[in-house]
């Protein structure tokens, strides 16, 4: 009885596990296969097969690819010198307006990306307007709009590696002779290791595919990956798009892995 | 017991610390005498633990001070108090092996390089993890861990130890060995050592002298012997060997009426009237026959369980009092087992009777004075 219970459950979660793998699977193929096809126009089936349009990633896309590195790396750091210490301060202590300054760390994440990208557009025109500044359109406006949205992944991320922390090391630490500060950099800190990671990683993930934020705080000079591939999209339906979606969906799996190796992101990210 | 040199008096007076409305530590009073384990003892909430923070620095007192060889430390922060803590958890750094973690203080002083080293071997050595200088935390047993926490903690010279449920984390075979070794190592380095637990054996076992705590107040602070012998209040009589505690009224000085069973005739003459409280240890009560001279007061065995060694009979006075005995349940001298619903008469001697006033302060025997006890520092 329970035996055959046993097999039709084994058999309901293969199934399921293949119906996932392929949801995510066969789009992520079909532009693999797009990729490589040696037309103008996306035409089926292809006459002829190439991998002449990676190449050609560099020539159009070269710029936006490196603001929006640029961009992811800004955020990085930017979201880290905020999201760890905001995680330590929540974690480890008590205060008055903690609820809100958590709510407010982790807001962002709630609200959709195309109204907040319009909200930070509309102030930073009055904020222009009001100081005489340039931030609209600037490289400046976009790194924080996007610290904005990257943040609360590092002070999450912060957080649940440090709720499986045990409090008392760092009370052991202090005992020993160890300063408040030393306290954080040789106890907290490297406990903190593989959340700081994920975090880190999160952050680049989210800045470098961002689209909804870019399309309102992007200008001519400065155009991140996601709008160059969206303005490329009205005019032009060919495989270079599918090559660049292969590109850097790679780029993102080898990082992955990379980190993998340091950290067990499984153990984190749950 | 000798002092080490960097041994230093521990003392605590009129200690406070309140948590919102409530008083975790009540003016709490001790003198930790250099070389001194003084085991802090009480059920869970007594304040003990706080208490031990307190010395720690984690959190501040209310009111009270804290000196170390006579000079305050309340202000100093726990890294400038030259305190060796082991936590119940060890609290060992997970991402530091063995040696570093031992290290980790002496790094914090700056000491030397080769001085460091030195140290961590002595330290390795004496709780003999040196095979495990490499390991990670994680890749030890609970009892190892517990000795890595021990030598991290001696290898800073601390002029205090403080020991935190420090065998509670053990399997039993493995606590009796580590609290041997805790006693061993504590009395060759003559180090002043405040542990806590709320295990009373363990408590026995380690103790110089113990503090007892409930609800934030001591109790009785005394030598093992003291609290068992001449208990300061029922609290304590019940604490330290589990006594029956029957509340009455004291009758002509010879028997203690009881609300709803018969008197009971006291062991010994006490002097005065009025509310009292008698405790006595269930190891102290011997079952007989009823209906015979000099019984204390008779009653109907309830249950009888053998356990080996010993015998337990829980034998009913009234409709709410009943009274745990137990005897010997093997040999020569086994007790007599009781079936339930057997009437019994039960006998204590005057030794074993402890009387206590409406202010839970011993009343002594054939005494015309009731004694106030607080504090029994004597042997």
């Amino acid at each position: 009885m329970s035996d055959t219970l046993a097999r039709v459950e084994h058999a309901a979660v293969s199934l399921l596990v293949t119906l996932g793998v392929a949801l995510i699977g066969v789009p992520l193929l079909l532009t693999l296969y797009l990729s490589v096809f040696d037309e103008k126009l996306i035409l089926f089936p292809p006459h002829a097969y190439t991998l002449d349009w990676y190449p050609a990633i560099a020539a159009t896309f070269g710029d936006p690819i490196w603001t929006s590195l640029q961009l992811g790396a800004a955020a990085v750091v930017g979201s880290l010198a905020l999201g760890i210490p905001a995680g330590i301060g929540l974690s480890r202590h008590r205060f008055r307006g903690k609820g809100l300054v958590s709510t407010l760390l982790l807001a962002p994440i709630t609200v959709p990306g195309i109204a907040l990208g319009l909200a930070i557009y509309i102030m930073l025109v009055a904020i222009d307007e009001g100081a005489g500044s340039s931030l609209t359109g600037s490289m400046a406006g976009l790194v924080l709009a996007h610290i904005l949205i990257t943040t609360p992944w590092v002070v999450r991320l912060c957080l649940a590696s440090l709720a499986t922390h045990d409090r008392t090391a760092e009370e052991a630490a202090a005992s020993l002779g160890a300063h408040p500060l030393k306290v954080i950099w040789r106890v907290t800190l490297p406990a903190m290791r593989p959340g700081i990671i994920a975090g880190a990683l999160f952050a680049f993930v989210i800045s470098f595919e961002n689209l909804e934020l870019a399309l309102f705080l992007t200008s001519p000079g400065v155009t991140t990956l996601p709008v160059a591939v969206l303005q490329y999209l009205e005019y032009h339906i060919d495989p270079l798009v599918a090559a660049v979606a292969v590109a850097q969906t790679l780029g993102i799996a080898v990082l992955l892995l990379l980190l993998d190796r340091f950290v067990r992101l499984g153990r984190i990210v749950r | 017991m000798t002092a080490a040199p960097d041994a230093a008096a521990l003392t605590l007076e009129r200690l406070v610390r309140r948590f919102g409305s409530h008083i975790a530590v009540d003016q709490v009073d001790l003198e930790v005498t250099p070389g001194e384990l003084v085991v802090l003892l009480g059920p869970s909430g007594c304040g003990k633990t706080t208490t031990l923070r307190l010395i720690a620095g984690f959190i501040a007192p209310d009111e009270g001070d804290i000196r170390l060889d006579n000079r305050s430390i309340v202000a100093l922060p726990p890294h400038k108090r030259d305190m060796g803590i082991v936590f119940q958890s060890y609290a060992l750094f997970p991402h530091l092996s063995v040696a570093r973690n031992i290290a980790f203080g002496l790094e914090m002083r700056h000491t030397a390089a080769a001085a460091t080293q030195v140290r961590v071997a002595e330290m390795l050595r004496l709780v003999r993890l040196e095979a495990f200088a490499n390991r990670l935390p994680r890749q030890l047993s609970g009892g190892q861990q517990q000795r890595v926490a021990l030598a991290r903690a001696l290898a800073i010279h601390p002029r205090a130890l403080l020991l935190d449920e420090p065998l509670s984390n053990l399997d039993a075979a493995l606590r009796q060995d580590m609290a041997r070794e805790i006693r061993l190592l504590q009395q060759a380095r003559g180090i002043t050592t405040i542990m806590v637990t709320h295990d009373q054996t363990e408590a026995m076992a380690l103790a110089d002298r113990l503090v007892l705590m409930h609800d934030g107040k001591v109790q009785q602070i005394g030598p093992p012997e003291a609290l068992h012998l001449r208990p300061a209040n029922p609290f304590v009589a019940r604490f330290i060997g589990g006594a029956n505690v029957v509340p009455g009224r004291i009758d002509a000085g010879t028997h203690l009426a009881l609300a709803d069973a018969p008197p009971i005739a006291l062991a010994a003459p006490h002097a005065g009237t009025g509310a009292a409280t008698l405790a006595v240890r269930p190891d102290s009560i011997r079952l007989g026959d009823v209906g015979r001279v000099g019984i204390r007061t008779e009653g109907t065995v309830e249950l009888c369980t053998w356990l080996g060694a010993t015998v337990e009979h829980v034998v009913r006075l009234g409709p709410e009092i009943t009274l745990l005995a137990r005897g010997p349940g093997l040999g020569p001298d086994a007790a007599p087992r009781h079936k339930a619903g057997t009437r019994v008469s039960l006998h204590w001697s005057a030794e074993d009777e402890f009387l206590f006033d409406a202010n839970d302060r011993p009343i002594a025997a054939n005494a015309t004075h009731f004694t106030r006890s607080r504090e029994t520092n004597d042997a």
